[in-house]
């Protein structure tokens, strides 16, 4: 079947031309963002200006200078960054424990786990304010780093107990035999086998944290914001000033999808492991 | 250093009782194999004496030590396993160090032991190589020089040979024999091939159903074996077993011969059982003929020496040893 595809006119030029197409789907918004950010606000949306207007910095500088942007994004790296690190520190024991000693209900407590992404943000939403604010907690780093790690942590254990399944038993066990405790199976043989894997959790992970908008924005109010907290402040009541928040949301993107740029290979290993065997 | 007991263990895997309470001592420096045919719960029992499995009741002593509720890594045993299970991104070297340097043994003792396995098992020039780099054979021996440098109490091998190919499987067997031989630790190995059993083991435990059969040695097994079971299992070929009136004659409810008891006859001899030759397989040294017809027992097996001219659909007359006839009653016990 694949020959025979491959031989056609379709797999031919009909491929490679959908491909661009649907390529050019995706990548359009994100092109048309930085396109905008670099319009004044009142070129932004006069459609005289659609496509030829004078470019211009603007949009950038305000934003460094009045928005205070590497505030936001130093929060958005910090909490990043440790909420993946919070959730690989769990989900790693975790999915080691299940994946090598399974016991009856495993396969019922992963459905679980998963079945916590099913609830609706927002049926917590008061309850999760009024805890954070009666601990003290609210617009702190420790939440929004709490709450990043804990959202993800199912993505993260399915993923790590699918890439530690792949390890042969046999290692773990002849690891035990050779006078490892259960800590150095997990840093000498677990981690160094499962390196790729954990490494594409990782990433995602990341990004999943850099792009969570819902808590950050409800969680915080300064010192904890994030850059989704920025473009949401951007928001004005005279309506929306479509180059200043352009310029924001490409700044916000931006590392994320520099990022994902170099790790392509990983993140779709990380996206469709265990999908094709 | 080295004897190990099993008082009354039994293992279930939920409601299911794979091994019904069990007994057994492998004496020290003693080279025990349990054989069995698949799903006998052989492996189980291994895995059990590791600690890798835990047990339902009972307990494992390891010179007179309960280790029952003690981890494998600190039982001081070590596992050669069927699939190798080495580290594939450690360097042969740095496999066979792993259990001295999770030990803390310092790094010159280390290498000093690493050299020593390597030289004895043939491994020195692919110290630097990773397992994926190696053969299967060499993949074993790597196995084997991290289980030595250990010093364990005893060796676990759960078909260490089975991944092998038959001319490497040969070989192998010599070399852990011989291991043993030099070495004089405990050493218990899983088996389900009959022949890895009798040519290595000083003592041999027959195995059924998570049920011990017999325990003997080789020869033991060989000449008396205690059921019908074991006659059937131990040899190759494996034994004739005849129902019916051969049987009664010997007033037994089924009798056994081995092929290499019964002397094969082109020529009619009187109260010989006569047969039609089925096939005829000329090993050179030996033929093996699997005859059809003889009444009880289809098709029966004869060992015969040398090179015997025999061919499909030729009429033989067998005549077995008497001395050499097992006999059985109905419950499939030695009479």
């Amino acid at each position: 079947m694949a020959i025979v595809a491959q031989n056609s006119k379709f797999g031919i030029f009909g491929r490679p031309i959908l491909a661009w197409v649907v390529a050019m789907v995706f990548f359009f918004p994100i092109f048309w963002l930085v396109f905008t950010s670099f319009k004044t606000d009142a070129d932004a949306v006069k459609p005289e200006f659609l496509f030829f207007f004078t470019p211009t910095l603007d949009n950038y500088l305000n934003m460094t200078e009045n928005y205070d942007y590497w505030r936001f994004a130093t929060n958005s790296v910090i909490t990043s960054v440790l909420a993946t690190a919070v959730a690989l520190f769990v989900g790693i024991p975790a999915a080691y424990a299940m994946a090598f000693n399974p016991a009856r209900h495993t396969k019922d407590i992963l459905m679980w786990m998963l079945s916590t992404k099913m609830l609706p943000a927002a049926a917590v939403l008061y309850p999760m304010t009024f805890l954070a604010k009666g601990a003290g907690i609210f617009d702190t780093h420790f939440v929004i780093v709490l709450v990043l790690a804990l959202i993800n942590l199912p993505i993260v254990v399915w993923m790590l107990f699918t890439y530690f399944k792949e390890i042969p038993k046999d290692i773990i066990e002849a690891g035990q035999m050779d006078g490892v405790n259960t800590w150095g199976e997990i840093k000498e043989i677990l981690i160094p086998l499962a390196w790729g894997g954990i490494a594409s959790t990782a990433l995602l992970c990341f990004i999943f944290c850099w792009n969570e908008a819902y808590w950050t924005v409800r969680l915080t109010t300064t010192d904890a914001a994030t850059l989704s907290k920025l473009i949401e402040g951007n928001r004005a009541p005279e309506g929306l000033f479509f180059g200043r928040l352009s310029a924001v949301s490409a700044a916000a993107v931006g590392p994320i999808v520099v990022l994902g740029w170099f790790c392509q290979k990983q993140l779709v290993q990380g996206l469709t492991f265990g999908a094709v065997k | 250093m080295g004897q190990i007991v099993l008082e009354n263990v039994v293992k279930k895997f939920g409601d299911t009782e794979v091994i019904p309470p069990l007994n057994l001592t492998i004496e020290e420096g003693e080279f025990a194999v349990f054989v069995g045919p698949s799903g006998c719960g052989k492996s189980t029992l291994l895995r059990l004496i590791a600690g890798l499995e835990d047990t339902t009741a009972g307990k494992v002593l390891i010179d007179g030590e309960d280790v029952t509720e003690v981890p494998p890594s600190k039982r001081g045993l070590a596992m050669v396993f069927q699939s190798y299970a080495l580290y594939p991104h450690m360097t042969v070297r740095k496999n066979i160090a792993f259990p001295m340097r999770m030990a803390g043994m310092s790094q010159a003792e280390q290498d000093e032991k690493i050299e020593a396995a390597a030289k004895s098992l043939n491994l020195t020039d692919y110290l630097d190589r990773k397992p994926g780099q190696l053969s299967g054979g060499q993949r074993q021996r790597v196995a084997i020089g991290r289980a030595i440098v250990r010093e364990p109490s005893a060796f676990l091998f759960d078909e260490p040979l089975s991944n092998l190919d038959a001319a490497l499987r040969v070989g192998m067997r010599l070399e852990i024999s011989e291991m043993h031989k030099r070495l004089k630790t405990t050493m218990i190995y899983v088996t389900h091939d009959q022949v890895e059993a009798m040519t290595m083991a000083d003592r041999i435990v027959v195995l059924q159903g998570g049920v011990i059969e017999q325990v003997g040695t080789p020869l033991e097994l060989y000449h008396t074996p205690r059921n019908k079971f074991v006659a059937g299992f131990i040899g190759s070929p494996k034994m004739n077993l005849l129902e019916g009136a051969e049987a009664k004659k010997h007033k037994a409810h089924t009798i056994g011969i081995r092929p290499e008891h019964i002397k094969v006859s082109t020529k009619s001899v009187k109260g010989a059982w006569k047969g039609t030759v089925g096939v005829a397989e000329h090993l050179g040294s030996d033929t093996f003929i699997h005859i059809h017809g003889v009444e009880g027992c289809d098709p029966m097996t004869v060992r015969a020496a040398g090179d015997v001219a025999v061919k499909h659909g030729d009429t033989v007359y067998l005549s077995p040893d008497k001395s050499q006839i097992h006999k059985f009653d109905d419950a499939g016990l030695r009479i």
